[in-house]
């Protein structure tokens, strides 16, 4: 009997009679993952036009775009913009996370809530506000205003990350560490701690990546001097396809396949 | 606890006080979103309620109901949202289907080609389509090469490109939720019902259906309140052609500097939203709809 004709299901259903499920279920995945990757090759076509796959290799748009004054400007700015959210976000919501996750006030859960509503009111509603307010206290265009609405953004992201693994930390050990004389910040600080730490890394790279990734908000309050790498693709993919943007599009998929990677290393390990 | 001792009032008020210290952790990050987001929200709604001499008037509301461009801004939006939600269903409920029928390594696999693009920029992939499906792309070279047809089809720049990228980007969103749900219904009820004389088509639709539908109907509603809000996709991938809500905002401040417009429309894109999110939490708990976007 072949591979094709054994049951594949319960309810006796064989792997042959289940081969168009196999199929589409296949086409869907080719769907999902094929397009991000095709722009891999392209960045190293040594064409000005779309070709697929490259006659001609070369670094020409990758030299191009480290050439740029203006997109290595935009580099900086997305990386210092997501290395400060990371450590504005983190400490910040990992205390938020913990105090409401260990006042058990009624207060807490709707605060809670308050603090996840980041997540659903629509981006461009808070990018034209934030805007609005920003311009009435000077800081549009600023890294400082940057790296604060962005640290909004990711904030939900750290609570949720932080708050899982606080749910399954034993809060006796902190009873214990305090039964023992220390302070609650200090038995917080040696006992808790600690033993959350992975998912404290976990929750910073993904700040990192929410304002690394962010369009929206940039377009609007991240000009000038402090103008991200997301806005300016923005621009370029709404004016004419650079190939540039291909090289661009390849560095940006290192920089987040390898901050996701960590994450979910971190996010996983468990001592 | 009910053996009150002499220090009984002291102790729960240095509880009380303790607790409310925790609570008070939260304070830099409440300040935060109240400075980033519901000051600049709440402003933005008394703003869609003031005309320019800054009296109270709906006309902001009023425009809305009256100028067609809005009316169709709504349609686009609603149209768009729904053959997402459906093309999505469509696709991302026999993908869910297959990967939890695989062994736990297999499915794990596969789970890479669905996270990878969850987690790659929006703009990269936005690139990556325009890539593909402009005029002079690969897919209309691909398929011109091969003779399927003589023309370059009109992919995008309009609304087929738009559908295209969002499903791209939402497909994840469906199918994560309902892979869950899919997983946790007990293998051996499909087994009872074949036993009992099912068949197999007749299993899933008595057994396995009904159960994965509270999945379901979680990865559907998160889809489609997350398509009322889009802004990049239609901008770029739409060409300009297809205006949503977020796109309809974004001109109203960049090309007319009309901030109670903008406003107003802001505040029905937010009311429209939570009162799917509300509707949502009435049928599901709320960290199953909001979780659903961050696994």
């Amino acid at each position: 009997m072949s591979w094709l004709d054994r049951a594949a299901s319960d309810t006796q259903v064989t792997h042959r009679q289940r081969l168009w499920l196999y199929a589409l279920a296949a086409l869907v995945l080719a769907f999902l993952a094929l397009p991000t990757l095709i722009v891999i090759p392209m960045s190293f076509s040594g064409s000005q036009y779309l070709e697929f796959p490259p006659r001609e290799w070369s670094l020409r748009w990758y030299r191009n775009y480290l050439g740029s004054s203006s997109w290595m400007q935009a580099t900086a700015t997305s990386f210092q913009a997501g290395a400060l959210t990371m450590l504005v976000a983190t400490p910040l919501g990992t205390l938020a996370a913990y105090g409401l996750f260990a006042s058990h006030l009624r207060a807490a859960r709707w605060l809670h809530t308050l603090m996840l509503t980041p997540i659903i009111v629509p981006v461009i509603l808070v990018a034209i506000g934030v805007f609005y307010v920003y311009v009435k206290i000077r800081l549009v265009n600023s890294l400082a205003g940057i790296v604060l609405a962005h640290s909004m953004l990711a904030l939900p992201l750290v609570m949720l990350v932080v708050g899982s693994a606080l749910k399954s930390f034993d809060m006796n050990q902190e009873m214990v560490a305090r039964s023992l004389g220390a302070s609650r910040a200090r038995a917080f600080w040696t006992v808790t701690l600690p033993q959350i730490r992975f998912s404290l890394v976990s929750a910073a790279l993904l700040s990192f990546l929410t304002s690394f990734d962010e369009v929206i908000l940039a377009l609007f309050i991240a000009g000038g001097n402090n103008s991200t790498l997301t806005r300016n693709m923005f621009n370029a993919l709404r004016d004419q396809i650079d190939p540039t943007i291909a090289a661009i599009s390849t560095l940006m998929i290192v920089v987040t396949t390898l901050g996701l990677l960590l994450a979910q290393f971190y996010g996983r390990k468990r001592d | 606890m009910h053996d009150d001792g002499p220090n009984a009032a002291g102790l729960k008020r240095d509880e009380r006080r303790e607790r409310l210290a925790l609570l008070g952790l939260s304070a830099p990050a409440l300040l935060l979103v109240f400075v980033t987001m519901v000051l600049p929200v709440g402003w933005l709604f008394a703003l869609s309620f003031l005309a320019d001499d800054a009296t109270f008037s709906l006309e902001h509301y009023r425009r809305m109901l009256e100028q067609p461009s809005y009316g169709r801004t709504f349609v686009t939006t609603f149209k768009v949202s729904v053959f997402t939600t459906a093309l999505c269903i469509g696709l991302g409920y026999p993908l869910a289907y297959a990967l939890s029928q695989m062994s736990r390594r297999a499915a794990g696999l596969c789970l890479i080609a669905v996270l990878l693009p969850f987690w790659t920029s929006l703009l990269v992939r936005t690139y990556a389509w325009l890539v593909l499906l402009q005029r002079k792309g690969l897919i209309n070279e691909w398929g011109i090469g091969l003779g399927w047809w003589d023309e370059p089809l009109a992919l995008v720049h309009n609304l087929t490109g738009t559908l295209i990228g969002m499903v791209h980007i939402m497909l994840p969103f469906l199918v994560l939720p309902l892979l869950a749900a899919m997983r946790s219904i007990d293998a051996d009820l499909l087994k009872a019902a074949a036993n009992l004389g099912a068949s197999p088509a007749r299993a899933f639709r008595t057994v396995f259906l009904p159960l994965s539908l509270p999945g379901l109907l979680a990865g559907t509603l998160i889809v489609f309140i997350l398509c009322l809000g889009f802004y990049v996709t239609p901008a770029v991938l739409g060409g300009g052609k297809v205006i949503m809500v977020s796109n309809h905002i974004a001109n109203d401040i960049e090309l007319f500097f009309n901030w109670g417009a903008a406003s107003a429309l802001g505040v029905v894109l937010l009311v429209l939203t939570l009162a799917l999110l509300w509707a949502a939490t009435r049928l599901l708990r709320l960290e199953q709809v909001l979780g659903g976007s961050h696994r």
